[in-house]
């Protein structure tokens, strides 16, 4: 079981670095949609069905869409883009190095006080009963910020008439 | 079935993954031309987030379900942040026909 968990890591790991380094916009959009399945494949290995669910519908079925809609939609100019980093790329990538260095350190230095009990049967049940019971201020205030989104995208990308 | 993962896995492993995620999200939020890839790389961030958010529930308290509630949380907010994200772009491109981060300045001093 850790080979799977090694293989699924390393494809996900080796999609984002696709996604971060390809010259071609359109393949890092793929690259990225490649990301989100290995992310959702993790869920499915921590025991989080729903989630993962909720991920390719969400992340790769919604918002990598709008990904690749926007880089449609403004194609013309990037064609002759002469590079895909900017010129501070080489402290970006030293940065990075040093917060991935620094958050490893901590994981690998801490004990953490790990139970291994099984995930109850009813978590459908549960997630629901939470989100209209415990946590029905944030789940209304949730949809209240997706409504304010999506009006708000609307009236920024919409066409001015001249 | 269900326990099989938790027991050959340890959770810094996931950590491990979550940080990486994070560090190339990171990478691309700070080195890319391009607008749209910076925004790629904030949503991996996002997910590196989730990751670490759903591995400490399932070690160390699965039972209760507060953990998956607060990563569906999370995943809504980046989505609602995606769209406002990339509609901004859109109508950035529209007005100054480039979406280069170099190009965009007209608040540099």
């Amino acid at each position: 079981m850790a080979i799977v968990f090694i293989v699924i890591a390393s494809i996900t790991v080796l999609m984002a670095i696709g996604t971060v380094t390809a010259r071609n916009l359109f393949h890092a959009a793929l690259f990225l949609v490649g990301a989100f399945f290995g992310v959702a494949a993790l869920y499915a290995t921590l025991d989080a069905g729903f989630l993962a669910a909720a991920q390719i519908i969400i992340y790769i079925g919604a918002i990598a869409t709008l990904i690749i809609f926007a880089i449609m939609l403004s194609r013309s100019m990037m064609g002759r883009e002469a590079g895909a980093l900017n010129r501070q790329w080489i402290y970006a990538a030293f940065g990075a190095l040093l917060l991935f260095v620094a958050l490893a350190a901590l994981v690998l230095t801490t004990t953490f006080n790990t139970t291994l009990l099984p995930v109850p049967d009813n978590v459908i049940y549960q997630i629901g009963a939470g989100f209209v019971g415990t946590y029905v201020i944030p789940f209304e205030v949730a949809s209240i910020l997706l409504v304010a989104a999506l009006v708000g995208a609307i009236m920024l990308a919409r066409e001015r008439h001249r | 079935m269900p326990l099989v993962f938790s027991m050959t896995v340890p959770l810094s492993w996931y950590l491990l993954v979550a940080a990486a995620l994070f560090g190339i999200g990171f990478f691309a939020v700070l080195s890319r031309r391009n607008a749209v890839a910076a925004l790629m790389g904030v949503e991996l961030m996002l997910n590196a987030v989730n990751i670490n958010i759903l591995a400490f529930w399932r070690y160390v308290r699965p039972t209760d379900l507060t953990g998956q509630i607060f990563a569906v949380f999370v995943l809504a907010v980046a989505a609602a942040e995606a769209a406002v994200g990339l509609a901004l772009i859109i109508s950035i491109y529209r007005t100054r026909s480039t979406i280069n981060v170099d190009e965009i300045d007209l608040l540099k001093g």
